[in-house]
């Protein structure tokens, strides 16, 4: 099969340029992309050199930001990781000038076996340049789809199999099929930018780095599902995102891909860009929809489906970003041969942000199928320092943990399903040893019961129960009947909330409680936290062989909870001993040990 | 911060009239104040014809929505998932120690507002926090003084 993902058409009459590529999305410029692009452009031109010297979006090696890419006339392409203004000027007067190569800052990028469909612009082109995007294939896809009907159009994204990238996997070709079933003159298709789930940013960077294809593939949505009107919904936390797509709309408008009668067709659409207020219930459907209507985003009553009685009562689509951006290469490669890539059951890509403790944290595209070892060890370089891998998270707070046993699984839908998780939108968080799973569970049921919008009593009630009790487990004051009312509860909270949050609250709960049960049963029986995580069972103590007598730690406590002096030695008094871990942080001879 | 009751009709005059837009109106009073004054909301109620009280209960059950004046410069430490795990808490702990201020607090001097944010997108970073929009990433508990300190400074200037 050839893999080709696009065809790049700027190639041919730029061979003769040096490319210096920056990473400028949110992380890229956290970590001090400006100053470096700064310092690039004041040694290029210290050197009267003629280079094309750009922002890109995200080139997805997050941890080793600021990222440079350096492309030399007819030589592969080089990338730069922990880029600053000394090793820029390096680049240019080592590199640029005499092309030799800087191999200490070298990042190695694409490791193992990526395939970059969504991401296939992000890093590579300027973002805010339209013409970037069309000379790589940008806005193809639309002028192919207009040509033909809709239904046939639908029929072509059947054959692909791709399936909704938001979490739950609903096919993309029924949700388009059925919005264009339903009655009625006026339509809304929605982008759904509400990315809430935290540890996850695949949306955010896609939105950074090629805001254009999530515009195309909506207006191309648009045109089959019967819509005039389209809406991108994005989390007001993500500013950025937010300038980039009104940037793309403005420059969509003035090349008429996007207003009245598209590229000469019949078919008209505009865009509008609506912000989230901080509320992670508003990614499920019905409450993004109240949202948009300017209302607190609580959930409605489904059925009625939105793609029967959405926004304002009208049929309206709602797809997320990720889905979105699969849309042109779709129609552009078509449906078969996007049906070659993944599983049976799962085709395509899909984007994760593999974070936590993982060496190389950052966004990985793999075909769905890839298992979950090969994505934290061939990619991501496996567990940072010397720790053992214990499990990994997905799906956010309404997924669970997969223990490392179950790390050869092939990634898809229904295998995530099966093992009590979920795709979920793609946050993939690597735990290690360190890493209490009692803990863990009650910093994702605390996440929802703060975000659960108090409609209904099973998720705004038993949520808060439920944090209670872990509570009472980290802290060793539970019981082993605890564990049989936790679960209990979860399966409540499941069966009967109202909307996807309160039905999946309960998800990463049970999902450790299947895996590692023994380490809930230690809190409760042996009052003991194996990964020193729960403060409540922590004791700190001063190891005599260690300690040298510095004082350092008696000094620091905020209680005197400290006893001793210089020539006595020290000792921690426990019932003075608050656990703020100060004595820990503080000590250079590692004689302060947690226990 | 500008205060002149004008630009609060340039929002009306932007948004009135259009469906559903009354969070994109607050949005842009709070950024125009830093927060929601009931004044500036009083002239949206009158204009959009929608009860105070409504708006009132859109403030409050969005997180982003404040309705006091913050401090001059906004802390928001990031307590998403990777952050949590990567030590996100014990930057809070010390923030509050430094600051002798609780979550969604501002100092007594009114110069900084600690709040709490989940997820800003910057997973590869954690723990990560922001001043006034200004992202710092890979924070160690020991860098905080210094990173505080600039601030206090920009003040003196």
């Amino acid at each position: 099969m050839n893999k080709q993902v696009i065809i790049d058409k700027t190639l041919a009459g730029k061979k003769d340029n040096i490319v210096v590529s920056i990473g400028a999305s949110s992380c890229g410029i956290a970590a001090g992309a400006e100053a470096v692009f700064k310092a690039f452009a004041e040694e290029i031109k210290k050197n009267s050199l003629r280079v094309e010297l750009k922002k890109c979006g995200c080139l997805g090696m997050c941890s080793a930001e600021p990222l440079v890419e350096v492309k030399m006339p007819g030589k592969a392409s080089v990338v730069y990781g922990r880029v600053n203004k000394e090793i820029a000027s390096k680049i240019v007067t080592d590199h640029l000038l005499k092309g030799t190569i800087l191999k200490d800052y070298v990042f190695e990028a694409n490791k193992g076996k990526q395939l970059k469909i969504v991401l296939r612009n992000c890093g590579v082109i300027d973002p805010e340049n339209i013409d970037e995007y069309i000379a790589r294939e940008g806005y193809d896809a639309l002028k192919k789809v207009l040509s033909t009907t809709p239904e046939t159009a639908i029929e072509e994204l059947k054959k692909s199999g791709l399936r909704g990238r938001g979490g739950a996997g609903f096919p993309t070709w029924m949700k388009w099929s059925l919005t264009r079933a339903s009655k009625g003159e006026l339509k809304y298709i929605i982008c759904n930018g509400d990315e809430g789930d935290p540890g996850a940013y695949m949306d955010r960077s896609v939105l950074e780095g090629d805001p254009h294809s999530v515009l195309e593939g909506l207006i191309i949505g648009g045109y089959c599902a019967g819509a005039k009107q389209g809406y991108f919904y994005i989390r007001a936390e993500y500013p950025l995102a937010i300038a980039r797509i009104q940037k793309a709309i403005d420059q969509a408008l003035a090349s008429g891909f996007l207003g009245k009668n598209i590229l000469g067709s019949d078919f008209s659409f505009e865009v509008e860009i609506r912000l989230g207020a901080g509320a992670f219930v508003c990614g499920e459907e019905t409450s993004l929809i109240a949202s948009i209507e300017g209302e607190s985003g609580r959930p409605r009553q489904r059925p009625p489906y939105p793609s029967e009685r959405g926004l304002w009562g009208k049929p309206t689509m709602i797809n997320n970003v990720e889905t979105l951006a699969n849309i042109p290469v779709v129609f552009l490669r078509g449906g078969s041969w996007f049906s070659e890539i993944g599983t049976e059951k799962s085709k395509g890509t899909k984007v994760f942000a593999v974070t936590g403790k993982v060496k190389d944290s950052g966004l990985v595209e793999v075909p769905m199928g890839t298992t979950l070892r090969e994505i934290v060890f061939d990619i991501c370089g496996g567990i940072a320092g010397k720790k053992k891998i214990k499990a990994v998270q997905t799906g956010g707070p309404s997924g669970g943990v997969i223990p490392e046993k179950h790390l050869d699984t092939p990634v898809d839908y229904d295998n995530l399903q099966k093992l009590g998780s979920i795709m979920g939108s793609g946050g993939m968080i690597v735990m290690d040893e360190t890493d209490c799973m009692v803990d863990i569970s009650k910093f994702y049921l605390g996440f929802c019961v703060d975000e659960s919008c108090g409609k209904c009593a099973p998720c705004k009630i038993g949520g808060y129960q439920m944090l209670k009790i872990l509570e009472r487990i980290s802290e060793g004051k539970g019981a082993l009947t605890d564990l049989d009312l936790l679960k209990s509860l979860c399966q409540t909270m499941q069966k009967t909330s109202f909307c996807g949050l309160g039905q999946t609250a309960s998800n990463p709960v049970l999902s450790t409680l299947r895996y590692f049960e023994d380490e809930y049963k230690e809190h409760i029986e042996e009052k003991k936290c194996r990964s020193h995580k729960c403060s409540g069972l922590l004791n700190y103590r001063i190891v005599e062989e260690k300690c040298k007598l510095c004082g350092l730690c008696q000094k620091n406590c905020p209680t005197e909870a400290i006893e001793g002096s210089r020539d006595k030695g020290y000792k921690i008094i426990k019932s003075k001993c608050v656990k703020c871990g100060k004595c820990y942080d503080v000590c250079r001879f590692d004689a302060v040990q947690k226990g | 911060m500008k205060k002149e009751i004008g630009n609060v009709e340039i929002i009306i005059e932007k948004w009135k009239g259009i469906k559903g837009s009354l969070i994109m109106a607050l949005h842009e009073l709070q950024h125009l104040y830093g927060y929601v004054p009931q004044k500036g909301a009083q002239q949206i109620s009158t204009a959009f014809k929608i009860p105070l009280s409504q708006i009132f209960e859109v403030i409050t059950f969005y997180n982003l929505f404040k309705l006091k004046e913050p401090g001059k410069h906004t802390i928001a430490v990031c307590l998403g998932t990777a952050c949590y795990l990567k030590g996100a808490p014990d930057i809070l702990n010390e923030l509050k120690v430094l600051l002798k201020v609780e979550e969604g607090g501002t100092t007594k001097d009114g110069q900084f507002n600690l709040d709490v944010v989940r997820c800003l997108g910057c997973c590869g970073l954690a723990p990560v926090m922001t001043i006034d929009g200004e992202i710092y990433g890979k924070v160690k508990k020991n860098e905080i003084k210094d990173i505080l300190a600039k601030y206090k400074k920009k003040e003196q200037k």
